[in-house]
This record gives structure tokens, C-alpha cells and sequence, in this order.
């Protein structure tokens, strides 16, 4: 799986890969849903177009973050009855990854909690319960049940059509580093943390940024 | 190639054209034609809420508006027109909504003239208690509670990241520290905290290039700084300057005032019958050396429960300048219930100011009311004699715009808090009962 390109089984399109190892993509021209078997790619679904978007990421953006340099490879388009979202997926130059997330102009960036914690049960979940995650107490402040409502690019899971899933924010609880959040995505059988930075676009320094006309 | 910066849609209701300028950021957007609320995330647009606000009112900043605000380029959005009814009385503000894809969202805020720059802030800061009332801590500044009211919305137009509607409410509360103030919106779903920043008119005005004149600012708003407290701070400071060396001064002239004795006559006598003009002489011509500096003319008549008068000219003999002045000496005393009285002195001095050197002499006109026969009296001329009255005088003057801006800044301080839930008028009593 270190190809770098290879053809999408519906259109014939070349698709050249930012990400060596990506398990899924979507083929940029057709919108066809393909997942990585081996060296061939497997059309397993087709994704409607992406609401036109005001944020100034996309796919391709780099940039970077506590001195790593970061590419945007993939995107998840989330959207619950008040509002919606994106998640960028970034690969580093490390190796590592990381999710950015879009909403309403806020930017925050976060990794996967790197220490097990014992996590709440969806429905032992209450607003304003904390937590600590990576030794950090987080409060939750919000709890939202979103759906995909798009992918684009490459994402390192073979999921790409979800239902309804819930989402747990988590402010950092008390003052001082008042940018901490936190995330619990309820996706799977098991609860997945997330521990995250909110950031000002200008302080990831970032490159290829979506231009928008007028501005 | 650039992405399309905005949508074009049509209203379901009248079928106008809407431009969604924030994109996949808008959760509803107002027609501008028949200001039916859409629901943006809807293909087909449907209508949230038909047009029902009682008034209409009209943006100072037209949505579409772009401008640089403190460095920045912004785009105005959407609009809505908010109240709070305290006492009966329904008090109006504007929110204009900024947009910029690269910068998010950002607000504007007006009340009476008053204008805030407006971030919604990412997470809660901490709410204590201080001195019986809350505060907000924020990057270790405090701010102190203002007000507490229920907003409502009364009129929308243009697109808002959230669902907008006519009525909507929520509980603000107000925490300031000039010039920024933390507000607090609750409702049901969410609580939401903001950092405004004062911001005067005539920048809003320039930075959105909007014509003419900004309307004047009423009253003192809730976080408009304190300039008068600071800059009686820094005057009273500068004040406290000039009182050393003006001191400074006054020392120097008491250690180098040369009190010089240029002239003075024996006693003399006159009849205080006689007529004025027999009375009146001139005296020899003394010589004035050195500076030109003041001169002090210091008349010693032995009154005895009467006055005299002494009309003086001051001639000097090369030019022919002449200063004229008169001087009184009265002196009474006597005895009644209380005891001994007196008033007045037998010594009198006058200061000339500025008497360059050269020749002069006095001219002198005497002429008294005494019970005694004859007035003995004296004259005497010295130069250079230290004084103390115009020192004692600037320093006065200059105390005034100090004490002036102080007055101002507690007039502003207690008009601020007028307006507040801790107003005197109200009382501590009513803030218990809250």
C-alpha cells in the first residue's frame, strides 16, 4: 500500500495520493467513494456534492503545528439540526495525524487522547460532568448528534456513510488555559477521546489556503 | 482559480433573490424583501418564522458593508436590533455580524452611540464573588457586574450562524472593566460568553467609510474608559512637579534675594489739617543698580485710631517714567467686652513688579485723618525683595485642571453606575431583594 497513484475503477481518472497510506479516498473528479484493496481501488460508494463552503481550508492545505509540519489530506463535512461542521484530517510530517476542526471560523486542532481513560457511556453523559483526559479536567458543555454529510480526499478509515452518532464537547474546566478542549466521538462500539488546542488560523502559518473571491 | 465568495438563492415566500454570503456558515438568512426568516441549510429554503416584527429599523452599516477594523477586513453580514425592557422602559442596541472566511465571525455592538467591537470567546471564564457582587476573572483582569436583563430579539435582517428568530431571548448579563466588558447570554440550549471592546464611533465611521458624522454619544456607557480618571491620575502626578519646583524657585529667591535698602528717609512729621497740596514734596534721587526686579516701598505712619494716606509717584529722571500708587495706613484699638481690639497696622508695604535700574524719586502726597496734631512716618525703598503671592498664585491655577478633570472623572464614574443594577437611586436594599 505505498503506491502514490492509481485509477479510479469508475471514471479512469488518475488519483494521485497525498498520503501514501490512506485506506479510503474519494476521487476528485467522479465522487465516487474508493477504499484501498491491495494496489486496486474499490468503488464502494458515490458521495453527493459538498455544500459550497466558506472555509479557506481544503484539501492540499499545509501548514504547521508545535513544529511539525502538517498536510490536509481528507475532510469530513458533520451536520446536526443546528448547525454543521468540517473535520480536516492532517497528516504530518512526522507521521503522526491529527483532526482539524472548522466550525463557525473556530479552529482547533486535536489528537487522539494518548492515555486510556475510562470513558463515559453515551448515556451516562451529562452537560457540565468533568473529566480528566491526559491529565487535563475537561467540562462538558455541549452534546450534539451530527451525521456525515460529506466526504472528500483521504481518510484513514473505510467509513464513509455513518448514521447519526453522538459527539461530546469538553471545555478545559476552570481558567488559565482557557484554548484546551476536548472531544468524545460516540462513532464507534467504544468511546474515542480526542484532546485539542483552539488556534487562530495565522498561528499554523499556513500555505495553499482556498482562495475566495473578493476577499 | 477562487471559490465563489457567495450563493444565489430565492425566497420560497416572494421570490427574491438572496445572497448567502457565509455560505455553509448560515443556519437561516433573512429575505431583505419580505423579511421572511429562511432556514439556510435547506435547499428548498423553508420558512422559519414569517415577518413579524412590530418595527422596522435600518442598519447605520448596510449589510454588504466590507471595511478594515483594526487591521482586519470585515464584511457586515447580518443585523439584528435587540431590546431590554427594565422598568417599563424597552432600551433598543444594534448587532451587526461580521464576516471574514479567513478570520470568522466577529460583532458589532451600538447603543446611544456607543459602539463595542465584539469576540465571542471559546470557553467560560471563572464567575466569583467580590465584595457581595459578582465578578468574571479573564486573563487575571477582573470584571465586575453591571447589569443583568432578558434581551429579546425585536428585528433581523441578513444571515446569522445560527437560527434567528424574532423573540428570541435569552438572560445577558454584563461584567465591566473599561474599557472591555464580558457579557454572559443564557438560554435553554447553550451559554454563551463575549469580550467586547469600547470603540469609538468616528472609527467604526472610517472604517467602514460611512458618510457624514457618527451621531453623538449619549451618556457614559456600561465600559467606555475612564479617560478622565487616568488622566487626573497623570495631572495630579505633573501637579505634584510643578509644587517642587516652583518650591525649588521660592527657596532660591529667599537664599539670593538681595533685599537691598536703596533708599530711606528719616522720620518725618506733618500737620494732618494742613491742605493736601502744601503737604505734597519729592524726595532726593536714589539709584537703582544691578537687575531690573521688583521694589518694595514699605510706609511706617504712627496712627492712633485713624488713617493716612500717601499718594506716591515713583519718577525716574533719565525717561520721565512714572508709577503711581497710593497706600493707606489705619490703625485702631480699644477696649470693649470681649477685651483689648485692633485693627489694621501701622506699616504698610507696596511691591512695584519690575523697576529697571536708574534714577529715580518718589514724589510724595500725604494726608491723614488722626487725632493727634502731628503724624510721624517713615519711608523706605529696598530692591530685590523676595515675594511669595505669584508663586502662591500659579500654583493655584494650576491646580485647577487637575481638580477639574478629578470632577469630571467621579461625574463619569456615577453616571456609569447609574445605569446599572447598583445604582444609588436603588439602593443596597434593592440588590439584596434580587
Amino acid at each position: 500500500m505505498t503506491a502514490r497513484s492509481a485509477a479510479c475503477p469508475n471514471c479512469g481518472a488518475t488519483i494521485e495520493f497525498r498520503w501514501s497510506s490512506a485506506v479510503q479516498t474519494v476521487c476528485p473528479y467522479c465522487k465516487a467513494v474508493l477504499v484501498r484493496r491491495d494496489l486496486d481501488l474499490e468503488k464502494v460508494g458515490m458521495v453527493s456534492d459538498l455544500p459550497p463552503t466558506s472555509s479557506p481550508i481544503q484539501l492540499g492545505t499545509e501548514g504547521r503545528w508545535q513544529q511539525d509540519g502538517f498536510v490536509v489530506v481528507g475532510r469530513i463535512v458533520y451536520r446536526y439540526d443546528r448547525g454543521g461542521w468540517n473535520e480536516w484530517y492532517l497528516r504530518t510530517m512526522r507521521g503522526g495525524d491529527a483532526w482539524l476542526s472548522d466550525a463557525q471560523g473556530d479552529i482547533g486542532i486535536s489528537t487522539r487522547a494518548t492515555k486510556a481513560v475510562a470513558l463515559p457511556a453515551a448515556n451516562d453523559l451529562k452537560v457540565g460532568q468533568s473529566y480528566a483526559i491526559d491529565d487535563t479536567r475537561f467540562r462538558v458543555a455541549s452534546l450534539t448528534r451530527a451525521r456525515y454529510a460529506g466526504v472528500e480526499g483521504e481518510l484513514p478509515f473505510t467509513t464513509w456513510d455513518r448514521d447519526e452518532s453522538l459527539f461530546a464537547d469538553l471545555d478545559a474546566d476552570g481558567s488559565g488555559d482557557t484554548l484546551r478542549f476536548a472531544t468524545i466521538d460516540y462513532s464507534d462500539e467504544s468511546p474515542v477521546a480526542y484532546v485539542g488546542t483552539y488556534v487562530e488560523l495565522d498561528q499554523l502559518a499556513p500555505k495553499n489556503l482556498r482562495r475566495i473571491e473578493g476577499w | 482559480m477562487s471559490a465563489p465568495a457567495v450563493a444565489s438563492l430565492t425566497c420560497p415566500q416572494c421570490g427574491s433573490a438572496i445572497e448567502l454570503r457565509t455560505l455553509d456558515q448560515a443556519l437561516s438568512v433573512v429575505c431583505a424583501s419580505c423579511g421572511s426568516i429562511l432556514d439556510a441549510r435547506d435547499p428548498n429554503l423553508h420558512v422559519l418564522q414569517e415577518f413579524k416584527a412590530r418595527q422596522k429599523f435600518t442598519p447605520q452599516i448596510p449589510l454588504g458593508t466590507r471595511g478594515t477594523l483594526k487591521g482586519e477586513k470585515w464584511e457586515v453580514v447580518g443585523y439584528q436590533v435587540r431590546g431590554a425592557t427594565i422598568d417599563g422602559a424597552t432600551y433598543y442596541w444594534e448587532e451587526y455580524l461580521l464576516f471574514n472566511p479567513y478570520k470568522g465571525f466577529r460583532y458589532l455592538t451600538q447603543y446611544d452611540g456607543h459602539w463595542n467591537d465584539v469576540q465571542v470567546l471559546k470557553a467560560a471564564p471563572d464567575e466569583t464573588m467580590s465584595g457581595g457582587r459578582p465578578v468574571v476573572t479573564l486573563h487575571g483582569e477582573t470584571f465586575k457586574h453591571f447589569q443583568t436583563a432578558t434581551a429579546e430579539t425585536y428585528f433581523v435582517l441578513g444571515e446569522f450562524p445560527w437560527q434567528v428568530r424574532v423573540g428570541d431571548r435569552a438572560t445577558a448579563s454584563d461584567f465591566v472593566a473599561p474599557p472591555r466588558m464580558l457579557s454572559k447570554e443564557k438560554t435553554d440550549e447553550e451559554t454563551t460568553w463575549s469580550l467586547g471592546t469600547y470603540t469609538p464611533a468616528a472609527q467604526i465611521w472610517s472604517a467602514f467609510g460611512l458618510p457624514g458624522e457618527p451621531p453623538h454619544a449619549r451618556g457614559v456607557y456600561a465600559n467606555q474608559p475612564d479617560e478622565f480618571v487616568s488622566r487626573a491620575g497623570s495631572m495630579a502626578k505633573r501637579y505634584l512637579l510643578f509644587v517642587a519646583v516652583i518650591a525649588a524657585i521660592v527657596f532660591i529667591r529667599l537664599v539670593t534675594a538681595s533685599r537691598e535698602t536703596v533708599f530711606a528717609t528719616n522720620a518725618q512729621f506733618f500737620r494732618p489739617g494742613a491742605p493736601a497740596d502744601s503737604l505734597a514734596f519729592v524726595t532726593p534721587s536714589f539709584t537703582l543698580r544691578g537687575r531690573t526686579t521688583d521694589l518694595e516701598v514699605t510706609t511706617e505712619a504712627q496712627v492712633d485710631n485713624g488713617w493716612a494716606y500717601f499718594e506716591y509717584a515713583l519718577v525716574n529722571e533719565q525717561t520721565g517714567t512714572t508709577y503711581e500708587f497710593g497706600r493707606e495706613v489705619s490703625y485702631y484699638y480699644g477696649r470693649d467686652e470681649d477685651g483689648n481690639w485692633s485693627e489694621g497696622s501701622r506699616r504698610d508695604h507696596a511691591l512695584l513688579p519690575s523697576v529697571p535700574a536708574g534714577q529715580y524719586f518718589l514724589r510724595v502726597a500725604p494726608e491723614a485723618q488722626v487725632p493727634t496734631p502731628f503724624l510721624e512716618y517713615r519711608i523706605v525703598v529696598r530692591r530685590d525683595v523676595p515675594t511669595y503671592t505669584p508663586y502662591l498664585i500659579a500654583l493655584a491655577l494650576l491646580a485647577l485642571p487637575p481638580i477639574l478633570v478629578g470632577l469630571r472623572a467621579w461625574g463619569m464614574e456615577s453616571a456609569r453606575w447609574k445605569e446599572s443594577d447598583y445604582s444609588s437611586s436603588g439602593g443596597d436594599d434593592d440588590d439584596d431583594d434580587e
